[in-house]
């Protein structure tokens, strides 16, 4: 809502800096978005005529032109326009002239040529661009004023500040300069009053009452009509087309312009229909019929159903949707003599409903569905009757046709606390304090009782209907940098904290980047081929109305995002790269989608996604690595009984990857992406990928956090190789070699895995370094001996042969 | 059969026939997929039977020419689409064979905790995203004035979303979210929130009073991505609920909190606004982190940065969840994690937080 202070300065002197202004409109809640001088810098500038164009002797673009800025000329001035002729009048900035933006003119010599000041353009003086003028100077009408008047003398041009201000939904009182000034008006403890001008015009009753017949009173509660003859068929008068201007609306001719100008003014949208073309001068609303339809002012043909509320002409054609567009018949042209004058109050449902179905903007809509004064309109015929007649002699003003339906709504009448203010506040107002901040704000404060009051509600405030949204205008007016911040008193016997599943993600988070992998974050959102791509089921919840088709279904998977980061930055030449993310993931409700209400929210988990992509000669290492995260995050998580089985995951090569075990759940799976799947991505080497679920590892077992005291006796370590048949996996044999090494085996590592001819196909070598160690005492050659059988006859169990 | 001189049309007739049975057997009695492409080359390439006889044809009779070659193409015709017909189910055998031949036994890099390093990783110590860590900074500022953590959905139905936070269908304040909605059940019975909101009304429904928690999380809103937007970010929003919580209160948690994580130049302001679910509502601005309130591009002179939104619990979202308004009050307040983020690190286009640029990423 653009506003410009000369507007709201005729409703109450404002008699406060702009600053300050500013600050109260923000404090109140319109808050200031932006604040615009205009007409300033305009003081220095004069008209001038031109007497004389020269070319320039040493440039072709530039010319030097001769005015008379006043004492008949002529002065010389270099310029770079060519739109103009000699006799037109033009403005010039003389030499020390500052224009806007803080712009100053200087003499100057331009190739060897004085320029005594410079010709303006509209733009160079922020006014409003003719656009048959664009990239030059702005030429004035010829009797605009003699040479030498200062410009804005000439023009009329007052300087202006306009306020740029964001009104929230529930002020639609703000949405006009009473409503705006009221506020304000309040808060400097100044007096709001109608402007006396321009004069009122009196009803004439020889005039005829105009025609109304209200069949819709629940979509149309109220209606006025009201004739007007003699209207002005020319365009507005200068100071109220630059109001319209600055307040962000085009003039277009004075019937129309007063009607923006009473929208804008006391906030009641209205129309003004061509008497003429409302064959028989009546209106008649009603709702809209089955298939019918109605061209708008836009130009656009609107179908209608009939909850949406249509004005007619009284033969019953639509001339009307009613509070959001006209149409094009009974539009005022340019022999329009006579109008009908409409200032209705329409229900808000209604309005936001055809609005919303219909896909129609208007200032009207916006202030009908939010909530216009029901009372208003009064208010509104007399300025808009008073706005014309200062136009125009000879305006004559019919009686108004007032028709009203029980469905009007009444101001409500609220009960206020004193108490509850306080409560809710956390201040100390006493009863004087509410009636001193209400009143002046236009609500009646009524005391019922010591700290217990009725509270009459304005008009135009119909959404304040609770006690609560009192308080919140009490608050309003005290001003809410006044209240006092204090501590919630319960706040200080609190103890904050994280609960486990938000620590343990912190702990994944920092395994893995301890471990060198970066956390990425990709969209929740795939293209519905994205998983079958990937390798993965793809029936996937989908989105009713996405913004791009590649992004219509929910993510089933963090793998296909995952993949797509890698590709980003292999389109970058950057390799190496190992990224994890952490999300949720979306699975269709159990059943389909066509269970009830209660269980048809998406299987919702939270799953971690790790990917890895080694350069170069590292490419076999890439299903190493994500085994590696997965060891270092099993043990600082401690899972218990944790073991990996060889089998296909969803994405993954079906022989290198494996299923990721603790008792008894599943916690995820992890290998070496299917080739397919890394081809499809356009991604040429190896990749890792490992995934597990949050929820399965939050509910598998975990070792008791116990300490084991650490011995201070020498190790003696052990090589041992043992070949063994393929289907032995290495976890296996190292489980079993571990049983057998019982509480003295220290530590057991594989360092080395052979595969070749002298071995045999189908077996390989895998050489484990075992490290014994007693906590009382240091460990003899015999007991090394048998432990060393032990450890052999464990693996033989297995089928494996030490390997000599 | 050794080939005459001067080859007719009953000899290149036949010994295309020959050629053709003789190609569908190599074909069929291939056992591997290498011995299947060795067979394919064999008997539809350059050097295969039907080939060579093509090669003869300048020899034969100029009136048998013709059908000869008619013969010859008729017979590789008829063994290419044999071939097609069996290199369907060999594509499938021979990725099994790769995937088959490529067997590695994973457990191999598990076995045992002490692990060699890798050949070809270069990696150094990893990096949390942005958003992340801020995330993590805020929630653990709030842990330290004494609230917990709370989390929910991201699917949501419209209950929560939206009629619970006191927005009826067709309440005109939904404009004021562009919707994502899932096909699932009713139309627009399920969505993606849009904000954080409904995690509170999860919490009081539970019924466990007092509460004081924060509720980081991921929302959605159908927002062409641009600088400043995305249409998958992150929120997150506190809620307070108990006996005798005050707009007083309100305010001074919203410094505590604006203090203790910026530091203590950095001071919060309220302004009057509009939420459906508060009641009073305020739109809370921080000062510029950046210029500390001095004036910079980033908060375009003002001094001040427009952080969240915040409120009384309005009593219709008490009563939407069973809590006694006149006993309990409260309040809530929410604001963007990836827009702090954006700001405190002078971000200029927000996109850079998706594309996951390893360059980007390693910079926090």
């Amino acid at each position: 809502m653009r506003a410009p202070l000369s507007w709201l300065r005729d409703y109450a002197p404002l008699a406060a800096p702009i600053s300050r202004l500013a600050q109260i409109l923000s404090e109140l809640g319109l808050v200031v978005e932006g604040i615009e001088e205009v007409g300033a810098g305009l003081s220095d500038v004069v008209v001038a005529r031109v007497l004389d164009i020269r070319p320039h002797p040493q440039a072709d673009r530039i010319r030097l032109v001769d005015v008379d800025p006043g004492d008949g000329g002529p002065l010389q001035i270099v310029c770079g326009a060519w739109n103009f002729s000699v006799g037109d009048m033009v403005p010039l900035a003389p030499v020390g002239a500052v224009l806007p933006g803080e712009f100053k003119i200087s003499l100057r010599k331009m190739r060897g040529e004085v320029s005594n000041g410079m010709l303006c353009s509209a733009r160079e003086l922020d006014l409003p661009e003719d656009p048959s003028a664009a990239d030059g100077l702005m030429i004035l009408p010829g009797d605009v004023a003699p040479p030498g008047t200062p410009l804005a003398e000439a023009l009329d041009i007052e300087p202006d500040v306009v306020f740029d201000l964001d009104v929230s939904p529930n002020r639609p009182d703000a949405l006009c300069m009473a409503g705006i000034a009221r506020d304000v008006a309040a808060v400097l403890g100044e007096a709001w009053a109608v402007p006396a001008w321009p004069p009122p015009v009196a009803v004439d009753p020889s005039l005829p009452a105009a025609s109304v017949k209200v069949e819709a009173g629940d979509l149309c509660p109220r209606f006025t009509g009201t004739i007007l003859e003699g209207v002005p068929r020319g365009s507005s008068p200068a100071w109220l087309a630059r109001r319209l201007t600055l307040a962000g609306m085009r003039p277009i001719s004075a019937v129309v312009d007063v009607s923006n100008y009473v929208m804008l003014d006391v906030g009641q949208p209205n129309h003004a229909y061509d008497l003429g073309g409302l064959g028989g001068g009546g209106i008649l609303v009603r709702r809209a019929r089955p298939g019918e339809q109605l061209e708008t002012l836009d130009g656009a043909l609107r179908s209608l159903r009939p909850d949406d509320c249509l004005i007619c002409a009284s033969d019953d054609t639509a001339v009307g949707l009613a509070g959001i567009m006209g149409g094009s018949r009974a539009e005022i042209g340019s022999s329009t003599d006579r109008v009908l004058l409409e200032a209705a109050w329409f229900s808000p449902p209604a309005i936001a409903r055809t609005g919303i179905r219909l896909g129609l903007h208007s200032e009207a809509r916006v202030r009908f569905e939010r909530g216009v004064d029901p009372a208003v309109a009064d208010l509104a015929v007399d300025r808009f009757a008073a706005l014309l007649g200062a136009t125009t002699d000879g305006l004559r003003r019919g009686p108004t046709t007032d028709v009203r339906d029980p469905s009007l709504p009444a101001p409500p009448s609220i009960q206020l606390r004193t108490v509850r203010v306080n409560a809710i506040l956390g201040t100390s107002l006493v009863d004087d304090d509410l009636a001193h901040l209400l009143e002046p704000i236009g609500f009646a404060v009524r005391p019922d009782g010591p700290g217990r009051f009725s509270v009459d509600v304005p008009t135009w405030r119909l959404e304040v209907a609770r006690e609560i949204d009192l308080i919140e205008e009490v608050a309003r007016m005290w001003g809410y940098q006044r209240i006092e911040r204090t501590v919630p008193a319960g706040a200080r016997q609190r103890t904050g904290g994280l609960d486990r599943r938000q620590r343990e993600r912190r702990l994944v988070r920092s395994v893995l980047t301890g471990a060198g992998f970066d956390e990425a974050w990709t969209t929740t959102f795939l293209a519905p081929d994205d998983l079958g791509r990937a390798g993965l089921d793809p029936p996937a919840v989908e989105v009713e109305n996405p913004l791009d088709r590649s992004e219509s279904v929910l993510r089933s998977s963090l793998l296909p995002g995952l993949l797509k980061a890698l590709k980003f930055n292999l389109d970058r030449q950057l390799d190496d790269l190992a990224y994890f993310e952490l999300g949720r993931v979306f699975a269709l409700p159990v059943g389909g989608p066509e269970l009830p209400r209660e269980t048809v929210l998406p299987r919702e988990t939270e799953r971690l996604g790790v990917v890895v992509l080694p350069s170069g000669e590292g490419r076999q290492a890439a299903a190493a690595s994500v085994v590696r995260a997965w060891v270092w995050l099993r043990d600082r998580l401690r899972l218990e009984g944790a073991s990996m089985v060889a089998a296909a995951g969803p994405g993954l090569h079906a022989g290198r990857s494996a299923r990721l075990l603790a008792g008894g759940l599943e916690l995820g799976y992890v290998g070496e992406v299917d080739p397919d799947v890394a081809t499809a991505h356009g991604l040429s080497g190896r990749v890792g990928y490992l995934d597990l679920s949050l929820d399965a590892v939050l509910e598998a077992p975990r070792q008791p956090r116990l300490a084991r005291d650490v011995s201070r006796y020498p190790a003696s370590d052990m090589d041992l190789a043992f070949v063994t048949p393929d289907p032995v996996s290495a976890q296996d044999l190292a489980a079993a070699l571990r049983r057998a090494g019982g509480e003295l085996l220290e530590e057991l590592e594989l360092f080395d895995v052979y595969r070749g001819d002298t071995i045999g196909e189908g077996r390989r070598s895998l050489a484990f370094r075992a490290r014994f160690r007693a906590g009382d005492r240091t460990l003899g050659e015999q007991e090394l001996t048998a432990l060393r059988q032990e450890l052999i006859a464990a693996a033989s169990g297995l089928g494996g042969t030490l390997r000599t | 059969m050794t080939t005459p001189p001067n080859p007719d049309l009953e000899y290149i007739t036949a010994a295309a026939a020959a050629a053709l049975d003789e190609g569908r057997r190599r074909l069929d009695s291939a056992t591997t997929a290498a011995q299947f492409s060795e067979a394919e080359r064999d008997v539809l390439g350059k050097r295969s039977a039907l080939a060579t006889l093509n090669t003869l044809l300048g020899r034969a009779p100029q009136a048998d020419r013709k059908a000869a070659g008619a013969a010859i193409h008729a017979a590789l015709v008829a063994l290419r689409e044999f071939a097609a017909e069996l290199s369907g189910d060999w594509e499938a055998r021979r990725r099994e064979e790769r995937i088959s031949a490529e067997r590695l036994d994973l457990t191999e890099y598990s076995a045992g905790p002490a692990l060699p390093p890798l050949p070809g990783t270069r990696r150094g110590i990893g990096h949390l995203h942005l958003v992340t860590q801020t995330r993590d900074e805020l929630e653990d500022t709030f842990v330290a004035m004494g609230f917990t953590v709370a989390e929910g959905p991201e699917a949501e139905t419209d209950w929560y979303n939206f009629e619970a936070l006191n927005m009826p269908p067709a309440h005109p304040a939904r404009g004021m979210w562009d919707t994502l909605y899932l096909r699932l059940g009713p139309p627009e019975s399920v969505l993606l929130r849009t904000h954080t909101s409904p995690v509170q009304i999860r919490l009081m429904e539970s019924g466990q009073l007092p509460i004081y928690s924060v509720m980081p999380g991921r929302c959605y809103r159908r927002d062409t991505p641009d600088a400043r937007h995305l249409p998958v970010f992150h929120q997150i929003e506190g809620l307070v609920v108990d006996e005798g919580i005050t707009f007083g209160d309100m305010a001074g948690v919203i410094e505590s909190f604006t203090t203790a994580f910026f530091g203590p130049d950095i001071h919060s302001r309220l302004r009057p606004s509009y939420f459906p679910f508060t009641e009073p509502s305020a739109e809370f601005e921080v000062t510029c982190p950046i210029c500390s309130g001095s004036g910079c591009r980033t908060c375009s002179g003002s001094g001040w940065i427009e952080l969240g939104g915040c409120g009384m619990v309005d009593p219709n979202v008490f009563a939407a969840v069973h809590v006694d308004s006149e006993k309990y009050s409260g309040f809530a307040f929410g604001f963007g994690i990836d827009r702090l983020a954006q700001v405190r690190a002078e971000l200029s286009d927000m996109r850079h937080l998706l594309d996951n640029d390893v360059r980007f990423l390693t910079q926090f």
